[in-house]
């Protein structure tokens, strides 16, 4: 297939004034939910769902192409506004950001940020489109072993890495597990968890669970420790930059959409990691190192373009492989499947058009956030005024609406309400939300690659480990669960080696100084 | 656990791995209960998979009651309106969740229109404004607003309840 000439199929069918118009929605609807403080994308996503279900798939998919990164664009300008970042890949732009606005530097800040996410989302829309069909010819080798363990991968991999501890991690991961198996079991047909109760014998509804998690919960979790004193918003006026900050801004800029890219397309990659790496190298590069903690243009460009790249990154096992590796392509997968579309490589043979014309009004939608989001900032910085009584009213409202209407029957509505107690519990005890999500999605299909396995090599076991792939995959998942494990050996090894300096800071060298440092950005996790 | 509870005051998270424990024996249970011949195309079976994440729930658990009892702690999660300074605020939060519940009431027999102007007025009192006959309006604005965007503009049709014949 060649990739020029499927991109500019894609072009012509996102081109249309119709689809066009979706995609303006898109990106506007997205931007202002996912300014609205406590909203990041995947809520958004969630959110609108319902929105898109009279559509087509093709301009619903052009309509959350807008959204996805309206959504990205959206949470950076809360943080650097009003210096609390929602979403963890936006902490570390907060730490300029912020800093900037507060130096009468606003209208810069926002401009490197939304000019920075231009260019890295185009970069990587670019990679996208390039590496995906190399992914996919690759995949469309694998057999069920493989798919097996990049699955568990995936799954371990947020699991163990993001957050901060394991143990609460794997625990959000069993109670995702045993949602998704609630429901007729594929195979046998038997029902599983479903304590009598026809209604659950469908299972439960992706759309609802993401609903209640993200939303419910998080409504729920912000009224029990509502701010009472308003925060400051500093004003701003329409963003714009001089010559000296285009020269500051365009290196981190193709910096930053180097770290970000590779590591939105890992299985646990995520935005956190990269946009930390670019904000440390942009600071040692940096001719101005001393402006750094007091407003360096250099540190919201890099950081922002790395958050973006890795939002394009992220879509690539996601279309390629049917993997999603964060919140946001967790929910977008759920509304593919809604559609009665899998994701995966047959996707691209099978709905080539579609997802052509997807990564065609990625293009678009960069390039409509750029031209809508430069004029309407103060508009947006307005937003961030909404009385926050009407906000989570609004939230719950819009929640409800939203999982009410993909099925008609109130009976969604009581699994609402307890799963958002559940959210409501998993943010009250630190637990993440991200395992539980991929759990829902990922238990079943996971389920069933694990059958297929043993049906092809006749229940034996040794039938996981047959594919090359499948073992080296294997590998890694063992590297990354002993990791902790050689840590700790490490640590308890070197007071011991040098016991002269027990209390110099500098005693645990090596390995436990790159954790220190990457702890503050790791200790947030992803608000979805 | 009644005996565990007494004892262990501001140690709430011990609640988070006894549901954890009771959510890992269900699921070990409801798989135990099905009765599935061995089949030569199926030898994994509907039971496996349950089994595994029953084990991966209870061991979550057991370790997770540890690491409290130790002094191990989940850390509460912030964000833009959230102020951890505070405890929670139960006043908040139960009549939010009256309101949601209200509405799950309602809405099949009083229809959307009306549940939905619950649910939304009841959670802006709840969360603590005091304009009483403006969020009226705007509540019941938004509640006709959603009925017929999804209507005409979806196709959706949400149910009218007792106002049916008037909207």
């Amino acid at each position: 297939m060649d990739v020029w000439s499927s991109l500019m199929d894609g072009f012509s069918t996102a081109l249309t004034p119709l689809n066009l118009m979706y995609a303006m929605i898109g990106v506007i609807l997205g931007t202002a939910v996912g300014v609205l403080p406590g909203l990041g994308p995947a809520m958004t996503v969630a959110l609108l769902l319902p929105v898109t279900y009279a559509l087509e798939p093709t301009s619903a998919f052009i309509m959350f192409a807008g959204i996805y990164y309206g959504g990205m664009y959206g949470g950076s300008t809360t943080s650097i506004l009003l210096n609390t970042p929602g979403e963890s890949s936006s902490v570390v732009t907060a730490i300029e950001g912020n800093k900037m606005a507060k130096a009468g530097r606003a209208a810069q800040a926002l401009a490197t940020a939304a000019i920075g996410s231009f260019v890295a989302g185009t970069i990587g829309t670019t990679l996208l489109a390039v590496c995906a069909p190399i992914v996919v010819k690759f995949a469309v080798s694998l057999g069920s072993p493989s798919y097996f363990a990049i699955m568990m991968l995936a799954l371990l991999a947020v699991t163990a890495v993001l957050g901060k501890s394991r143990l609460r991690g794997f625990a959000s991961l069993g109670l995702g597990l045993a949602i998704g198996l609630v429901g007729l079991d594929s195979v046998t047909g038997q029902s599983r968890l479903t304590f009598g109760i026809p209604l659950l014998s469908d299972g439960l509804d992706i759309v609802v669970v993401a609903v209640a998690i993200f939303a419910v919960g998080e409504a729920l979790w912000v009224a029990a420790h509502l701010r009472r004193t308003p925060l400051h918003i500093i004003p701003v006026g329409r963003p714009w930059m001089g010559k000296k900050d285009w020269q500051r801004s365009w290196k981190p800029w193709l910096r930053g959409t180097v770290f970000g890219f590779p590591f939105g397309a890992l299985p646990a990659g995520g935005a956190e990691i990269p946009t930390f790496l670019s904000y440390v190298t942009e600071k040692r590069l940096s001719k101005h190192p001393e402006e750094f903690g007091h407003g360096a243009i250099e540190g919201v460009a890099g950081p922002e373009a790395a958050n973006n790249a890795a939002a394009a990154g992220t879509l690539t096992p996601m279309l390629a492989l049917g993997l999603p590796t964060n919140a946001t392509a967790a929910v977008m997968l759920a509304a593919f499947t809604s559609y009665g579309i899998q994701p995966g490589p047959q996707l691209f043979s099978s709905q080539g058009p579609l997802v052509w014309a997807l990564i065609a009004s990625l293009f678009i939608g960069n390039l409509l956030l750029l031209l809508i989001n430069l004029p309407l900032a103060p508009l947006w910085a307005k937003l961030l005024q909404l009385p926050r009584p009407y906000l989570y009213a609004g939230i719950l409202f819009f929640a409800t609406l939203g999982a009410y209407s993909v099925n008609l029957q109130a009976f969604d509505l009581v699994i609402l309400l307890v799963l958002g107690a559940l959210g409501f519990m998993m943010r009250r005890f630190g637990l993440p939300v991200l395992p539980l999500i991929l759990g829902v999605i990922l238990g079943p299909r996971l389920e069933g690659q694990l059958r297929k396995t043993l049906q092809l090599s006749a229940g034996d076991p040794a039938g996981l480990f047959s594919e090359p792939i499948a073992v080296g995959i294997y590998v890694i998942i063992g590297i990354i669960l002993a990791w902790p494990l050689v840590l700790r050996l490490i640590r308890r090894n070197r007071p011991a080696a040098a016991p002269a300096v027990p209390s110099s800071p500098d005693s645990h060298a090596g390995p436990e100084s790159i954790h220190h440092e990457t702890t503050p950005v790791q200790h947030k996790q992803e608000k979805p | 656990m009644s005996s565990a509870v007494t004892g262990l005051k501001g140690r709430a998270e011990l609640g988070v791995a006894h549901l954890l424990g009771v959510v890992g024996v269900l699921v070990f249970l409801d798989a135990n209960g099905l009765v599935t011949p061995y089949s030569k195309s199926d030898p994994v079976g509907p039971k496996t998979v349950p089994f595994i994440v029953a084990g991966l729930l209870v061991v979550c658990a057991v370790l997770l009651a540890i690491n409290v009892l130790r002094g191990g702690k989940g850390e509460a999660e912030g964000g833009e309106d959230v102020d951890l300074a505070h405890p929670a605020d139960w006043k908040t939060v139960l009549p939010l969740a009256g309101a949601f519940l209200l509405n799950i009431l309602l809405i099949d027999w009083a229809g959307w229109v009306i549940s939905g102007t619950v649910l939304f007025w009841g959670s802006v009192l709840a969360l603590g404004s005091r304009r009483y006959i403006r969020d009226g309006i705007i509540s019941v604005a938004l509640s006709l607003l959603t009925f017929y965007g999804f209507y005409l503009g979806l196709g959706i049709a949400l149910p009218a309840g007792l106002l049916e014949g008037i909207l």
